[in-house]
């Protein structure tokens, strides 16, 4: 008798504080660890595959290191808009080395399977040790607009 | 009567005389020579260059001249020999002689120049607002923060590390706390720093002038919760983000008892007063 109007006054009691405070007030994710599987990232080329809007954010599906941690200069696999699509992590949060910067979002770049990016301009700065680090990213630090 | 006013005028006149001296004396120490000369005399008026103006470049930052000690150079409390701390003092001495690191707090605007294999040019120079300021000895550690093309940077320095060229204060200032790491979920205008910056000047002596800006916040979630009582935080615009029952609430965390532990003391000031004899003792060698 009582418990249908207990959860019909939970469930309003809920909207109306979902109302008030439209997004959630509790962290989803690690803030300070580097990339892994299931971690949302921001997408930083002008690419249209990562810039139109989607109800989904891209996350990692994959991360292609022996220790499953990706930091700057990984490549991974992304879910993004419903396809797969490989990536390479060009900043995350975590802190690094001492002297080398740490950005405020975990960034990625689409490239192909090939390694050539999808994109044709980076928005935001590049770390500059991603030129030390071993791999082809030269026509990723070819399309990078500024270094940090 | 007569002798009086006779007494009078004498009077009169000496005073008048002594005006007239005055007025010569002072006509001689305020004109220039050469103007008395052409109205005194027919004799050639001689040619007296203007002094020069003492131009003061307010643009270049002057050394101050305050007593100021590092905070890295206070050894933490610990059981440590204080020999080790003693020579790492003399390696910071060292460096300092080389690498002119100059007085900054936390909330000062740096530029930091850094030597950099990979970038173009072998250096990297960053501007930013330093959010905090860590570490013991020559492991001193010291974060900047600017947002570049939307994007937040920071960037951790070691203070003296071979690879920094030059540390250069671009605004001298406080903050209302020693610690900005709340900028992170700061407004990103609070944290913008624009790159071509000037240096303001400022004075070398007396004290430093505090900012007593309060940031506003971005909508929670926050990476920490800063209204808690352990962060004692004074910068933040709290009655914008929180309601006054959720301020109430995050009183919950207080431990007020802690101000009074005798145990938790650490009186540096007579330390600091013998290690600024050292540091200057040894820097004048």
């Amino acid at each position: 008798m009582a418990l249908p109007w207990l959860s019909r006054s939970l469930s309003g009691l809920l909207l109306e504080t979902a109302s008030l405070n439209c997004q959630r007030n509790f962290s989803v994710s690690a803030v300070a660890a580097a990339i892994q599987k299931m971690t949302r990232v921001r997408v930083v080329d002008n690419s249209s595959l990562g810039n139109t809007p989607y109800h989904r954010p891209p996350r990692v599906i994959h991360v292609y290191t022996k220790n499953g941690v990706g930091k700057v200069g990984d490549r991974v696999l992304l879910a993004i808009k419903g396809q797969k699509k490989k990536a390479l992590i060009v900043g995350h949060k975590m802190p690094g080395e001492r002297m080398t910067p740490r950005f405020d979002s975990n960034n990625v770049v689409l490239i192909e399977d090939n390694g050539n990016p999808t994109g044709t301009r980076i928005k935001v700065p590049v770390p500059t040790h991603l030129r030390k680090l071993e791999g082809d990213y030269s026509k990723v630090l070819a399309i990078a607009g500024s270094f940090v | 009567m007569a002798a009086c006013t006779k007494r009078l005028d004498r009077f009169i006149i000496s005073l008048r005389l002594l005006r007239n001296l005055q007025l010569q004396n002072e006509r001689f120490l305020s004109t220039s020579p050469c103007l008395r000369a052409a109205g005194n005399d027919s004799e050639s008026p001689k040619f007296v260059p203007p002094s020069k103006p003492v131009i003061v470049d307010k643009t270049q930052t002057v050394a101050s001249l305050r007593k100021f000690l590092s905070p890295e150079f206070i050894p933490p409390r610990q059981r440590t020999d204080p020999l080790k701390f003693s020579i790492e003092r003399k390696d910071m001495i060292r460096r300092r002689k080389v690498l002119n690191i100059p007085e900054f707090y936390v909330g000062s605007i740096l530029a930091v120049i850094m030597a950099d294999p990979n970038a173009s040019g072998k250096t990297n120079r960053f501007v930013g607002i330093c959010i905090q300021r860590g570490g013991k000895g020559l492991g001193a550690t010291f974060v900047l923060r600017n947002i570049i093309n939307n994007q937040g940077v920071e960037i951790c320095y070691e203070l003296y590390s071979p690879r920094i060229q030059k540390i250069e204060v671009l605004k001298l200032e406080k903050r209302l706390d020693d610690n900005l790491m709340y900028l992170r979920d700061a407004l990103p205008e609070y944290s913008t720093v624009d790159p071509e910056m000037k240096p303001v000047p400022f004075s070398p002596t007396g004290e430093v002038p505090v900012n007593k800006i309060k940031v506003r916040m971005r909508p929670k979630p926050w990476s920490k919760r800063w209204e808690r009582p352990k962060f004692n935080i004074q910068g933040i615009r709290f009655d914008l983000s929180l309601t006054p029952e959720q301020m109430e609430h995050a009183q919950k965390w207080a431990q007020p008892w802690l101000e009074y532990d005798m145990l938790k003391e650490y009186d540096t000031s007579k330390l600091e007063e013998q290690i600024i004899k050292e540091v200057q003792q040894d820097m004048s060698k």
